[in-house]
């Protein structure tokens, strides 16, 4: 009932939790059994070991919240050596590894290392992290670029990729349909939205790295238009994501086009908001006279 | 850490701006002082994390000052309302590396983790000496309640309207061999390091999106790596702080 496949690989539901805010599962795990997910997405991964931007990293806005992490990471070699045996004995279902870089030279070099792993059943290609210079959503910021690295990653691995979209853009549509046409396997979207809070007390900006990424319940409208006009463009599956807090908001992502929906920054607000969202869902669609979820996927764009 | 809804027992102001707050609810998950709880407040999006101050089987007390939009709606809580908390957070206190004696350093709202550490120790029979810092005479909270419990304590005010006219650097002991232990803003923090050294335990703060670990949005660099200020924090042992 509320099964989906992406890219080739069925997940028993379509929740799963957005890089960046669920570590590499085993904090949750304390907390739930994090086996009822569908999938995981874990945090960011470069080729070196990242600390990250300066502290404050974090600042509240209505609705949401800003971070400046900087992709802060042990980078890939500990990923895979120590966080992917552990991740793999609490997590038996499929994973989403999801990788950064700063050239095509080291995206592709990282991607070559997971592909052989066991259990990562998708890379997420992150193209769009607004929070370190010279890369990352530099990548995402024009269909030439996003097309390279797409061109890069597909030639070292046979697992499907996902690109994941940067909202900071003017037409997210031709950059999806660049990564389409240089063999993504499907795309996710939106990263965060780049913003900034200054403090009235300091006046000065309350994040050390003065911007960040926006996200939380207030980005929904925004993600929700962006995946409805990639679905109207490409052909792949869509992984919707952004301010995503309550079944219904799972079934909405759906009906714009997503085959399954990423959970971020309301893990941070609620650890069991994934959880709740599984388990809402059967009454969500009882309500709306649905029967089988994936039947709702892109239906708001049909009739 | 446990999530549920904790309901206000009793909210009262105790100092200027400064307001002690008993929630009573699961407790189960408080493990040792100096450990926080991350509070849900109505219409704010992030929860806000403030220290644990005493605990009992069913009770919690904070205590809180009034900085912002979050605090100030704490304040007008009346008894009842109920709160969604995620309680027993973080790594407190080791009480277990003072030996017979040991040194306690509160500065303002640092202050309320140094009750639930003094009567640890003083349960482990240590003899407890307290140094409080606040700026004024209005601002000064818990001094009885620490003599209570059977501590030494000595108030440092910054304008001299109470106790010693200063910083709590200003009425350190004559021994300064101690272990101690302290909360309090920064500055004061560091000029307790400066002057007592690496035998200490401090307690940081830093914004917070999740207070459990998962958003590395707490982290800081140490002389032993990354760790997240809510999770192998917000207590650290001074020896691995990189403030030379
Ligand atoms: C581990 C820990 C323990 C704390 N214990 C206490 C305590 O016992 N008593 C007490 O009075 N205060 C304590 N604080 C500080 C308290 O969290 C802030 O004063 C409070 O979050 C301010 O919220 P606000 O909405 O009133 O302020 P606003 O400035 O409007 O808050 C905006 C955002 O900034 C965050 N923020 C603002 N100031 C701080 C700060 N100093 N530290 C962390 N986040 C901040 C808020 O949580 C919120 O997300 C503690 C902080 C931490 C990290
Ligand atoms: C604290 C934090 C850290 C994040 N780190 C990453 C990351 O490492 N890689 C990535 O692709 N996205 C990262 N993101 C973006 C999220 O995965 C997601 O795309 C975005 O937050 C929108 O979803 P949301 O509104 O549900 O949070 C991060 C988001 C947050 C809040
Ligand atoms: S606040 Fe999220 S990891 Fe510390």
């Amino acid at each position: 009932m509320l099964t989906t496949t992406l890219c080739g690989v069925e997940l028993k539901n379509p929740i799963i939790p957005a890089s960046g805010t669920f570590g590499y599962g085993y904090e949750f795990h304390e907390l739930y059994d994090i086996n009822i997910l569908g999938s995981l997405s874990f945090k960011g991964t470069t080729a070196e070991p990242r600390f990250g931007n300066p502290t404050p990293r974090i600042a509240e806005t209505p609705s949401g919240m800003l971070n400046s992490v900087g992709l802060q990471n042990p980078g890939i070699e500990k990923v895979i050596g120590e966080e992917l045996p552990k991740l793999r004995d609490c997590f038996h279902g499929p994973i989403m590894a999801n990788i950064s870089g700063f050239s095509l030279e080291e995206y592709a070099s990282s991607c070559e290392k997971i592909d052989g792993e066991e259990g990562v059943a998708w890379i997420e290609v992150n193209i769009s992290c607004p929070n370190v210079h010279d890369g990352g959503m530099a990548f995402g910021a024009t269909p030439e670029k996003a097309a390279a690295v797409t061109k890069a990653v597909r030639a070292v691995t046979k697992k499907p990729i996902i690109m994941k979209l940067s909202p900071n853009v003017t037409d997210i549509a031709s950059i999806a349909k660049a990564c389409e046409a240089e063999g993504a396997d499907g795309v996710s979207l939106i990263n965060t939205l780049l913003g900034m809070r200054i403090s009235l007390k300091t006046k000065k900006p309350i994040m050390a790295n003065r911007m960040g990424g926006l996200s939380g319940s207030c980005v929904f409208p925004v993600a929700l238009r962006m995946v409805w006009q990639v679905y109207e463009a490409v052909n792949i599956p869509i992984v919707g994501m952004g301010g995503v807090t309550t079944a219904e908001d799972v079934v909405e992502m759906m009906l714009a086009g997503a085959t399954a929906v990423e959970v971020g920054a309301a893990n941070l607000v609620d650890p069991f908001a994934c959880k709740k969202m599984i388990e809402d869902l059967p009454s969500v669609m009882k309500t709306y006279g649905i029967d089988k979820l994936s039947d709702c996927i892109g239906g708001a764009h049909h009739g | 850490m446990h999530k549920g809804i904790y309901t206000i027992k009793s909210n009262i102001k105790i100092a200027a701006d400064v307001y002690e707050m008993v929630l009573s609810g699961d407790t189960s998950a408080i493990t040792m002082p100096g450990q926080f709880i991350n509070i849900l407040l109505p219409e704010k999006y992030l929860r806000r994390p403030i220290s644990i101050c005493d605990w009992s089987e069913d009770t919690i007390t904070i205590v809180y000052k009034v900085v912002g939009g979050g605090t100030a709606q704490m304040a007008t809580m009346p008894v009842g309302t109920e709160l969604d908390c995620l309680v027993g957070l973080g790594t407190g206190f080791d009480t277990k590396k003072s030996e017979t004696s040991a040194l306690l350093l509160g500065g303002g709202v640092g202050t309320p983790p140094m009750y639930g550490l003094a009567k640890a120790l003083l349960r482990e029979g240590k003899e407890v000496t307290v140094l409080l810092g606040f700026n004024s005479k209005d601002d000064v909270f818990y001094q009885e309640k620490f003599e209570a419990l059977g501590a030494k304590v000595v108030v440092a005010t910054a304008d001299g309207s109470f106790g010693t006219r200063g910083f709590v650097t200003d009425i350190l002991p004559e021994n300064k061999d101690v272990f101690y232990y302290t909360c309090g803003p920064i500055p004061m923090l560091k000029a307790i390091y400066k002057a007592l050294g690496t035998k200490g335990q401090i307690s940081l703060e830093e914004r917070m999106g999740c207070g459990f670990g998962a958003c590395m949005g707490c982290s800081m660099q140490t002389k032993v790596g990354n760790k997240r200020v809510c999770k192998e924090g917000p207590v650290f042992d001074a020896d691995i702080l990189l403030w030379e």
